[in-house]
């Protein structure tokens, strides 16, 4: 068999891209088809049903559940605002009345007799969805968002955390495999995607965070670092929620690791373009890894051509990064696929491959523990 | 359809998993029903392909190469009734894929009703999302908040018992209520809700749901405080799965038209066989499936089933998790080197965002083996804390109860009454050495007296579950002959001692072996007793150790045979490591060796 499929991250000079952008719920869609739009311009609003507040109406005026609906002052659907009077008993005689004021205003959502449970339903809060990605819409999707499209350097990481983020490319190392120091961050960074090359330290991501970089990409990082940046060790990789004040991408994966050089040169060529970075990662079904985007300019255009993808299919001579010890994190190119299952080192049998390494060097590798480089 | 089960000859099976589908074909051979071909092949539940069936049809045609009989017709459809020569007899099905039945439950008191909505809906082969309660110390709009997030596939909610006070449970439906939960598979049906308590709360809680949500009311799962009837709301979960989850599910509505059973979710398949096993055989079951993601645990406990998921308990996805919950030092005492830690952190964290991956080295075997421990004992620990007996229960005392610690919830699991512990799952599965797998069970669930250890060949237990509906005898001699590898017999002490004294003395009486002699604490040792072999075992526990009989009783029991033997386990319960590394390293060193576990160093020739 001279082949195998073996799926990689994409790494691409250019590549048309499409981002879907939609409203979690149905709302107004703000553009048209044909309009180009920047990476931070508002493509689609709506207003979120309002926060619901239960109140133990019955406890709170000392009345049997039962009496609360004829005590209430307001009914379901109507509007109340911070100090009106929600309701009140009748007393006796008309005195030692007891009233309940509304701490928030919002509208009355339900009254129950059973319960005694009231339930204010609180203002509408309002909801935006960016374009992320400058580019053309090319469709709307009717109340809910748009499609938006176009000819992009793409970079998807294996690992991140933090949300989307905008900036400019900054490089901060030099090469491929010089560690991402704290040293090498400036002030000059502020709002920039911070680029490095092999591990980036824990003080390098502080010092980051502290200048006020919206972004930082480096080939690893250490499991403990992340740990600190967190405030606890993260259980299962589905994050992209973490308020951190930054976004962290690693290219490669955790540990020493340099950067892969192809991906350091690309990024380097797009220094001082606006960047759209999201370290959103989900390794569940429906795979979602983080990412780089960068528009190309009208230059690039003509510069940087779209290669064929190879869509996932190890082939003789393809580029593949070896992902698991021993010989975790060398890249090379696929020198021989021999079908037959071989015995490993560690007992089991499984399918395996041959790599030839820059230095000569080849070595043999379960399938399942390299990936190819896609282009 | 009506099957007779004695014109059936040919079975076709798949599960839809996840990631894979697997078929089975069964067959009526020499007078037994034989499993004898096996295909699988990608689930297709997602883009481009998005129909079930596609995947389904590719495995059945995998089945149908290596079997040379025709069951897919040209349209793409199995082929039935069967013939001499093409054909299956009943086609059934059981599913995961898509992520399994996703549920929210809800009851009035954890403990209480809402633990026996739990029980009910992870017995039904749920995964529970989120248990909401009265007292499960969120405030209610924080509750709402929740209910709020959760797409789950659908809600049971239970509460009160028959005749008892209404209040609490109306409450929970008012939270539901204006919370809105929209079900997974997109907003184009209302979410199934099924009422499953105080039968005098259903009107009011009909007025409150019903229009909003597809609500059912069964009878309550909790009429008593002393009793579940946890059935009329199981039977609800499974109908409401293939009416509504299944059914917008892509590709389901043409499975479900396929298939001669109703589509079971695959846990439930899993439960259904090891219960029917645990009622035919008269014994104590427990059973594990061990994935990337999650670990669930069956146990059958003198006729009781219980189910958990150990949602972020695996392998690969959760591996990461289980270093976290269980601690470093505790999942290295099972390594019999020296690792670096730093080192060995990121290899974790490496593995969670590369989770197909598999172990190349030695090292990296050993290691992961040692997570799976952990893994697995933290699930049986979740385990034995959630099968319990009814909490709340009052209890009748008498004088002879005065000295009894015992209370209404205490766990039904009880490792000497164990019979057979049944592993199933990749790193059980597919270790190289079927002595790795036995040890594993061994250590993370720590069997005492004696315990017979077999592993699910190629995960069939899900397909014998469903055909236990339709056709318990072929599914019966297919668990017994095809699906269980029988690893051997533990015979282990239960009791603490100092290292090096007298625990028991034995004598192996069999075909093959002839052997008596001492174990000391801390000493584990294997005897080659082959696959369909017994042998009488007779132990003398000194005062303090029981296998079975009590505290230094003697004990003789006839012991089955296996691929790794008969192991007799003088370490102790519970089962204590050194606390100190290098001690610990010392004490697996020794077992790895008695037990042959691993290629000695340097013997190691693969690549």
């Amino acid at each position: 068999m001279a082949t195998a499929y073996a799926p990689g991250l994409t790494v691409t000079p250019r590549t048309r891209h499409r981002a879907r952008r939609l409203l979690p719920i149905l709302g107004e869609v703000l553009v048209e088809v044909g309009q180009h739009v920047d990476a931070q311009q508002v493509v689609a609003e709506t207003l979120m049903p309002g926060e619901l507040m239960p109140l133990n109406m019955a406890r709170l005026l000392a009345v049997p559940p039962a009496e609360v609906p004829a005590c209430m002052l307001k009914k379901e659907g109507e509007r109340v605002e911070a100090g009106d009077p929600l309701a009140r008993t009748k007393g006796i005689f008309g005195m030692f009345r007891t009233e309940n004021i509304a701490q928030v205003a919002g509208t009355i959502e339900s009254i129950s007799s059973v319960t005694g449970q009231v339930i204010v339903r609180g203002a509408p809060l309002p909801l935006q969805v960016k374009a992320y990605l400058t580019g053309t819409v090319v469709e709307i999707v009717p109340s809910e968002g748009c499609v938006i499209e176009a000819d992009v350097t793409l970079v998807q990481g294996i690992f991140g955390v933090g949300g989307e983020a905008f900036g400019t490319v900054r490089m901060a190392c030099k090469s491929h495999d010089q560690e991402l120091t704290e040293d090498l961050i400036t002030p000059a960074m502020k709002g920039a995607v911070v680029v490095g090359g092999a591990r980036m330290t824990e003080r390098a991501i502080a010092k980051a965070r502290q200048v006020g970089a919206s972004a930082i990409v480096s080939g690893g990082m250490d499991d403990e670092d992340l740990k600190t940046l967190l405030g606890y060790d993260l259980g299962v990789a589905v994050t992209g929620s973490e308020q951190l004040g930054l976004t962290v991408i690693i290219t490669e994966g955790f540990g020493e690791i340099a950067m892969a050089e192809r991906t350091f040169r690309l990024l380097a060529r797009h220094e001082g373009q606006t960047a759209a970075v999201n370290g959103t990662t989900q390794i569940r079904a429906g795979v979602m890894r983080p990412e780089i985007i960068i528009p190309l300019t009208r230059e690039q255009l003509v510069t940087e051509t779209e290669r064929p993808h190879s869509a996932g299919v190890l082939e003789i001579g393809k580029p593949a990064r070896i992902i698991r010890d021993p010989h975790f994190g060398l890249i090379g190119s696929v020198a021989a696929l021999p079908s037959e299952l071989q015995v490993l080192a560690s007992g089991s049998k499984a399918r395996v491959l041959d790599v030839l390494l820059p230095s000569g060097d080849v070595v043999r590798v379960p399938r399942a523990n390299v990936e190819l480089i896609e282009e | 359809m009506t099957i007779d089960p004695g014109q059936i000859r040919v079975i076709l099976a798949t599960d839809c998993g996840s990631t894979t589908t697997k078929a089975i074909l069964i067959q009526y051979v020499d007078g037994v029903y034989r499993q004898t071909h096996r295909g699988e092949a990608p689930t297709t539940v997602e883009a481009p392909f998005a129909d079930v069936t596609v995947g389904v049809v590719n495995a059945v045609t995998e089945v149908q190469e290596l079997a040379g009989r025709r069951l897919v017709d040209a349209s793409g459809r199995i082929i039935r009734p069967g013939t001499d020569t093409e054909g299956c007899d009943i086609y059934i099905s059981t599913s995961s894929a898509g992520g399994g039945l996703q549920m929210m439950v809800a009851g009035v008191v954890r403990q209480m009703t809402a633990e026996s909505a739990k029980r009910a809906a992870l017995g039904a082969g749920a995964i529970v999302m989120d248990v909401i309660a009265s007292n499960d110390k969120r405030r209610p709009h924080e509750q709402i908040q929740r209910i709020r997030e959760l797409r789950p596939d659908m809600i049971l909610i239970a509460g009160g018992t028959d005749g008892g006070t209404t209040k609490h449970v109306v409450q929970i439906a008012e939270l539901i209520a204006p919370a809105k939960p929209r079900p997974r598979f997109g907003g184009e049906y209302s979410l199934p809700i099924i009422y499953a308590g105080n039968k005098d709360a259903a009107p009011l809680v009909r007025r409150i749901l019903d229009g909003k949500f597809s609500l059912t009311v069964v009878d309550n799962l909790r009429p008593v405080l002393e009793r579940e009837n946890l059935g009329p709301a199981r039977d609800a979960i499974h109908n409401l799965f293939l009416e509504h989850v299944m059914a917008h599910a892509p590709g389901y509505d043409k499975l479900i038209q396929w298939t001669d059973a109703p589509i079971m979710p695959t846990p439930a398949a899993v439960g259904n066989i090891l219960q029917t096993i645990a009622s035919r055989q008269g014994i104590n079951v427990v059973g594990v499936d061990i994935g990337g993601a999650t670990t669930d645990v069956f146990s059958v406990f003198d006729g009781v089933f219980n189910r958990t998921v150990s949602a972020n308990l695996g392998m690969s996805y959760s591996i990461s998790n289980v270093c976290a919950e269980a601690g470093m030092p505790a999942v290295m005492r099972w390594v019999h080197f020296d690792m670096d830690e730093r080192e060995l952190r990121n290899r974790v964290k490496n593995k969670m965002i590369r989770p197909t991956t598999i172990p190349q080295t030695l090292e990296a075997l050993v290691f992961e083996q040692a997570v799976a421990r952990e893994a697995l004992r933290l699930a049986y620990l979740q385990h034995k804390e959630f099968a319990t007996t009814l909490k709340g229960v009052q209890q009748q005392r008498t004088v002879g109860d005065t000295f009894s610690q015992t209370v209404s919830g205490g766990t039904i699991v009880d490792n000497m009454k164990l019979d057979l512990l049944v592993g199933s799952g990749g790193v059980l599965s597919h270790a190289p050495r079927m002595h790795q797998t036995a040890m594993m069970l061994v250590d993370s669930f720590e069997p005492e007296g004696f315990t017979t250890l077999a592993k699910d060949s190629i995960f069939m237990m899900p397909h014998l579950g469903v055909l236990a509906e339709v056709h318990p005898q072929a599914s019966l001699e297919v668990f017994e002959r095809d699906c269980l590898i029988y690893l051997g017999t533990c015979v282990a002490a239960k009791g603490l001692g100092k290292a090096g004294r007298p625990c028991f003395r034995f004598t192996i009486r069999s075909t093959t072996l002839n052997e008596s002699g001492q174990m000391l604490v801390g000493e584990l040792r294997l005897f080659a007793l082959p696959e369909g072999e017994r042998a009488t075992v007779t132990i003398d526990p000194e005062r303090g150790f029981d296998c079975g009989g009590g505290p230094g009783t003697r004990v003789e029991r006839e012991v089955r045979g296996g691929t790794v033997g008969l192991i007799l386990d003088a370490r102790g319960r519970p089962l204590a490591l050194p606390p100190e590394r290098a001690a610990a390293r010392g004490a697996m060193s020794r077992w790895v060796t008695s037990l042959g576990l691993y290629p000695e160093a340097g013997a190691a020739a693969g690549v």
